[in-house]
């Protein structure tokens, strides 16, 4: 009876357990969650064995592209396609797909840079297309972040976000976090606009906005937060999550403790 | 408040106390103010972080202003943050910069005032859904229910304009957008978007303009709200919880001095330190990330502050419709969503009040809390406007949404547009079913006390549970209900077949309506207090009473 009775007295002790452990289970998610990011530089583009490529293509690729990288009913042809989309592609794990869909998430490859690159040269042998940077080209060495940062804002923030922490798009399509791209990913993304992301030619951002741009979307990534816990850097949302769980449950559980306490020399008075 | 020598006043004050009584003769009311009782209640101290945060606001927000600049002059900036070295901005948005990395405290200062900005309105609503599900606004208090829904649209706009001042790309998107609404107000909405910015979108008279509305229009009409709601609280003495002991003739707590007016300080104290902490680890509206404000970049998640969202939530949950009307064009896709979603909101908990005491005929004087299970129709109610707030506040964040947990962003949409207008009917009866289910249950223990889980084995071989009477104090709360009286409905009719003067009409039959969904009593539980061995066996009525040394016998008048 005791017991029972004892626990009713103290109906607020289930609620501070239970907005405790949300604290707690939010604070581990987000501490959990954000993850590292990729190491920047691609090994230079050595020696491409287009013959080597041709028959690393046969066994990966061949399936949905064709023999001759043709394309068929379910993938595009790769003649034309160049080197920088092969790269792009293969490199952050999208190719070999998963599965057949309008867009691939990225993923761990089992692809070596140097059989990346063959295939690259093989793609690039059937004719044109833009070419894998080199390290020149993707190097931020003096780059001007600042141009970068208006470059980002106006051409890339609509989709990946203010800070490239990425974001929702329309049919569960979606721009993705910027924070594991290589600098040569992310020249070769603007040079061949994958999935539903537009090309920005040379003409459109030079070759040197591109410097630019990769400047400012590394050192932001890299940047430290002066305020405290970034909070996923997606902006108001976690703001306000973290203004109701833990900033008026954490007072109410005080105002509970301080409340908890009857006094004994309760007065009253009249109306 | 017999007892004159109730208060000791230390020494050291009378001394200060007299010197000021021989020139003010103050010490009656004083002496009145400091023995004024406050009852004691955790969900009685929300309200106090709004007031606590708001002070820290003025606090802080004084700080900010002796180095923030609110001009939209351009300026190269050549700050310490070299990201942005040689970048054009506005004044406003480089003082910013300068306060969040160049001056001492500046960053701590500025997190502190925007998290203390949404933690007032976090406690606002906070407060606010307490006195609705308590029905703390009744009868006498209906006045400062209003004082308070004023408060709370005035924070908004305060929330805006601060939020807006920095001139970075966030808060230059949600001032876009301002200003599509005033510019679809139909025939004079683009006087008003031009008078507001003094020309095009974005201009260079807002900041200024905001500035001077952010730092003295709108805090000083807060600070009179507050005054006069603080006023009304004191006047009229706080409502207290049913407890043994409270009657609406009595308030039983602390008294004034000291104690509430030391516990008030440590709650101060409390707030501003878990601001302080919450500033130095979380960081709030990085500026220096949005970028300096261009019209030409958005970027996605941009979201207003959490208390505009069910404003953006209405924007991306409507359909893209515009009609033409006698040639004006009439932009429904903005119109609608900003004016009708909180004008459903903030009319109705305006009208609630009176609402209520018409359809109930209620007209007596509530010094005594409901419980929220004891009105199952305002409890409805109020689950029903927040499912609405709620979705239309979630809708707002539909992209985040989308992204963090892999929903197309349509799907969230639609299911925002379907569920706005179900789930509120839906949790308005499944709430009122449990408010009266929970209402069924604490009848039973008011009858038959608690189930102590102990069988015992009657000489004739029955087998009954040993039930434990509930406490005296625990009876003063289980039976707390006020019983709601009935109107004469239409049907009833006097001797002379003639029925209450008061149902007749359109607005008499809608007022039965009303009185019968308030009215709807529990059914009458089953009578297990008498009738000994009629074969129901849940426990036999002699056994009760022994058990229960008579005392739920008293209780037993429902």
């Amino acid at each position: 009876m005791s017991s029972n009775i004892a626990r009713r007295r103290r109906p607020w002790a289930g609620y501070a357990a239970i907005a405790g452990g949300l604290v707690v289970a939010g604070t581990l998610y987000g501490v959990l969650s954000s993850g590292g990011t990729a190491d920047a530089s691609a090994p230079s583009q050595a020696s491409t064995s287009v013959s080597q490529g041709k028959s690393l293509f046969e066994t990966s690729c061949a399936s949905c592209h064709g023999l001759d990288a043709q394309g068929t009913s379910q993938a595009p042809s790769l003649v034309g396609a160049g080197a920088a989309a092969v790269d792009f592609q293969m490199s952050t794990g999208r190719m070999p797909a998963k599965e057949y869909g309008a867009e691939e998430d990225r993923k761990p490859t089992s692809f070596s840079q140097k059989q990346i690159y063959d295939i690259a040269g093989y793609v690039a042998s059937l004719g044109g297309g833009p070419a894998v940077p080199d390290q020149q080209q993707t190097s931020t060495d003096g780059a001007d972040t600042a141009l970068g940062q208006q470059l980002f804002s106006t051409n890339c923030s609509q989709c990946h976000g203010f800070a490239g922490a990425g974001g929702a798009l329309t049919y569960g399509k979606s721009a993705p976090t910027l924070n594991q791209s290589t600098p040569a990913q992310i020249y070769e993304a603007m040079l061949t606009g994958p999935e539903a992301m537009p090309v920005f030619g040379d003409g459109t951002v030079t070759p040197s906005e591109k410097r630019d741009i990769i400047a400012y979307v590394t050192k932001t990534r890299n940047e430290a937060n002066p305020g405290g816990f970034s909070l996923a850097r997606t902006g108001t949302v976690t703001e306000g999550l973290v203004a109701w769980l833990g900033g008026l449950g954490f007072l109410v559980l005080i105002a509970m403790w301080l409340t908890a306490k009857r006094r004994s020399n309760r007065v009253e008075s009249e109306q | 408040m017999s007892d004159q020598d109730a208060v000791k006043i230390p020494e050291g004050l009378s001394g200060v106390g007299g010197w000021l009584d021989d020139r003010f003769h103050a010490a009656g009311g004083v002496r009145v103010l400091m023995r004024k009782v406050f009852p004691d209640h955790w969900s009685f101290m929300l309200g106090e972080i709004a007031l606590w945060s708001f002070v820290i606001l003025l606090l802080t927000g004084t700080y900010l202003a002796l180095f923030f600049v609110p001009s939209m002059q351009d300026v190269v900036y050549h700050g310490s943050y070299a990201k942005l070295n040689g970048i054009t901005m506005s004044q406003a948005y480089e003082s910013t910069l300068r306060i969040s990395f160049d001056i001492r405290g500046g960053l701590l200062v500025r997190q502190i005032h925007h998290w203390a900005a949404n933690l007032f309105m976090v406690a606002i609503f906070a407060h606010m859904l307490r006195v609705f599900f308590t029905g703390a606004y009744r009868k006498p208090r209906e006045l400062n229910w209003l004082i308070g829904l004023g408060m709370l649209a005035m924070g908004m706009l305060e929330g805006l304009f601060g939020y807006s001042l920095p001139d970075d790309q966030l808060s230059g998107a949600g001032l876009r957008i301002f200003g599509g609404v005033l510019q679809g107000i139909p025939i004079v909405g683009t006087y008003l978007s031009f008078f507001l910015f003094g020309g095009q979108f974005p201009g260079t008279t807002v900041v200024p303009r905001m500035y001077i509305l952010h730092v003295f229009l709108v805090p000083g009409l807060i600070l009179a709200l507050v005054t006069a709601h603080l006023f009304l609280m004191f006047h009229q003495k706080h409502t207290q919880m049913p407890m043994k002991g409270n009657t609406e003739k009595n308030v039983v707590g602390a008294p004034f001095f000291p104690y509430f007016l030391l516990k008030g300080q440590a709650w101060f104290f409390f707030i501003f330190g878990a601001l302080v902490l919450l500033s130095t680890v979380a960081q709030i509206n990085p500026v220096w990330m949005y970028g300096p404000y261009t019209p030409l970049a958005i970027s996605s998640a941009s979201q207003p502050d959490w208390y505009m969202g069910v404003l953006e939530g209405a924007l991306r949950v409507m359909p893209a419709w515009e009609i033409n009307f006698l040639g004006h064009t009439l932009s429904l896709s903005v119109l609608l969503p900003a004016a009708v979603p909180l004008g459903i909101i903030f009319t109705g908990a305006g009208l609630w009040p009176f609402f209520e005491q018409w359809a109930t005929g209620d007209k007596r004087i509530h010094n005594i809390n409901d419980r929220p299970r004891n009105a199952p129709v305002r409890t409805g109610i109020g689950v029903a406007a927040v499912a609405f707030y709620g979705i239309l506040w979630a809708e707002g964040a539909n992209d985040v949404l989308a992204d963090r947990f892999q929903v197309p962003l349509y799907t969230i949409t639609w299911i925002a547009r379907i569920a706005m207008f179900v789930v509120p009917i839906g949790g308005y009866f499944i709430t009122k079913r449990i408010c009266i289910g929970l209402q069924r249950a604490d009848a039973r223990i008011v009858a038959h006390g608690y189930e102590s889980g102990i069988l015992r084995q009657m000489p004739d071989g029955e087998f009954i549970e040993v039930h434990t009477p509930a406490t005296e104090e625990e009876l003063a709360v289980l039976d707390s209900r006020v019983i709601p009286t009935a109107l004469p409905s239409g049907e009833e009719t006097d001797a002379n077949g003639v029925p209450a003067p008061s149902s007749r009409g359109l607005m008499g039959k809608a007022r039965s309506i009303a009185n019968r969904a308030f009215t709807e009593e529990v059914e009458p539980m089953e009578d297990h207090g008498h009738g000994h061995g009629d074969g129901h066996g849940e426990v036999s009525g002699g056994e009760h009473a022994a058990v229960g040394s008579g005392s739920s016998e008293e209780h037993d008048h429902e």
